[in-house]
């Protein structure tokens, strides 16, 4: 669980920010407008990008060639934001991104990193123990496919394009981008069907 | 191999990878966004970096040199404060006493 | 400055560590070095982040995706199962028959 906090921090912030403000570097509107612009990032749109790849080839080598590109497309302004990879799970191939020296993340895609992406167990054991990992998240990969950790360890941020489950034949964008989780993104889970839809 | 930081491999605090002493720790599933505290940092951290006034490695870097025994007693945004108010003071940005 | 390394060269990251040698910043994990890989793809040049950690100038270097196989690196895991990592240029080296069977 992350902790609170502790007073002598919050007690540390605002004289930071005081000794800041007075020689004129922040103001509390440039925080205010800088969180706003941060929270507004979410997975939704790594997910909406890969629906869109699910179903357009050309957006599709797109995304897998200029991340930036691809989700400039999205209308997400990647001005100053390290470059994006995205790499393609496949049939007998999984990735899954950790960031075991700090926390890299893609978050002009993703928004903030979760706890758990940046919790200590994550960082030393996805790059040892990934299979170990995967079946904590309750994913199972198909028999015969070999896992590919990705350690984030410079300037790229890195995104995976997962499979398209089977059983989405026709499905609008919305509908695919419903099943394409955070989780998904980062290679810990795999897009599952609504079991009312797997059920059909 | 071993993991363990010898002198022939002094391995960094922050440098996890493979570290044995996670090995039967479960990943805690926590997905809550970051609390205010956080998010404020967060924020200031990106105003001084596109003013110029520190790079992102340079965030790293003040993190990696907290002591320790800090360092694992410190929430993650906790750290971060750590670091970006010890580099503007270091950087003479600010005089250490404002933060006393 | 142009990448020395192309795609599918096998090579190795060097088993340095400036970590004794005094305060340093390092993008290299240390479970990498001494490790052979291949180049996987070239990302670019990015400016060194042993640098930029410090505020010194920092000048650009080559940044590759190197692919490493995962059970020789902790001696457990999975035949088949690999590490993508990116690595700079200043820190691997060419992998030499004699060094792999030594």
């Amino acid at each position: 669980m992350s902790a609170p906090a502790r007073p002598e921090s919050l007690a540390l912030l605002d004289k930071f920010v005081a000794a800041l403000a007075a020689r004129g570097l922040v103001t509390e509107q440039e925080i205010a407008e800088r969180q706003a612009s941060t929270d507004r990032a979410s997975p939704e749109i790594g997910a909406r990008m890969v629906a869109r790849a699910w179903l357009d080839d050309s957006y599709r080598r797109l995304l897998l060639t200029n991340g930036a590109a691809a989700a400039e497309r999205m209308g997400v302004s990647m001005a100053g934001a390290p470059p994006l990879g995205v790499l393609e799970n496949r049939p007998g191939l999984h990735h899954l991104v950790v960031c075991t020296l700090c926390s890299c993340y893609p978050r002009a895609v993703l928004g903030y990193p979760p706890h758990w992406y940046k919790s200590f167990e994550y960082r030393a054991r996805a790059v040892r123990e990934p299979r170990a990992v995967l079946a904590e998240w309750g994913t199972a990969l198909p028999p015969g496919t070999q896992v590919r950790v990705v350690d984030s360890t410079a300037d790229y941020r890195w995104m995976v394009l997962p499979m398209r489950p089977a059983g989405t034949e026709g499905w609008s964008e919305d509908q695919l981008t419903a099943i394409v989780t955070r989780d998904a993104l980062v290679g810990v889970a795999l897009p599952q069907l609504p079991v009312a839809a797997a059920a059909e | 191999m071993s993991d363990a930081p010898t002198d022939a491999r002094p391995i960094g605090i922050h440098d996890l990878g493979g570290a044995s002493r996670y090995r039967c720790s479960p990943v805690e599933r926590d997905e809550a966004p970051p609390d205010e505290f956080g998010k404020r940092v967060d924020a200031i951290r990106q105003i001084l970096a596109q003013k110029g006034l520190m790079t992102v490695d340079e965030l790293r870097r003040g993190i990696e040199s907290i002591p320790e025994a800090e360092y694992f007693a410190l929430t993650y945004y906790e750290r971060w404060l750590t670091s970006i108010s010890t580099i503007m003071v270091e950087k003479g940005v600010i005089p250490a006493e404002e933060l006393r | 400055m142009s990448a020395a390394f192309a795609p599918g060269t096998r090579i190795r990251v060097k088993d340095d560590w400036p970590e004794r040698r005094g305060p340093c910043h390092i993008r290299t994990p240390h479970y990498l070095r001494g490790r052979e890989g291949v180049i996987q793809a070239v990302l670019g040049e990015f400016p060194n982040p042993e640098d930029l950690a410090f505020a010194r100038p920092a000048p650009r270097r080559p940044l590759y995706h190197v692919l490493f196989e995962q059970p020789p690196v902790w001696a457990e895991g999975e035949s088949g199962d690999s590490l993508l990592v990116e690595i700079f240029e200043h820190w691997l080296e060419p992998a030499t028959p004699s060094q792999e069977a030594a």
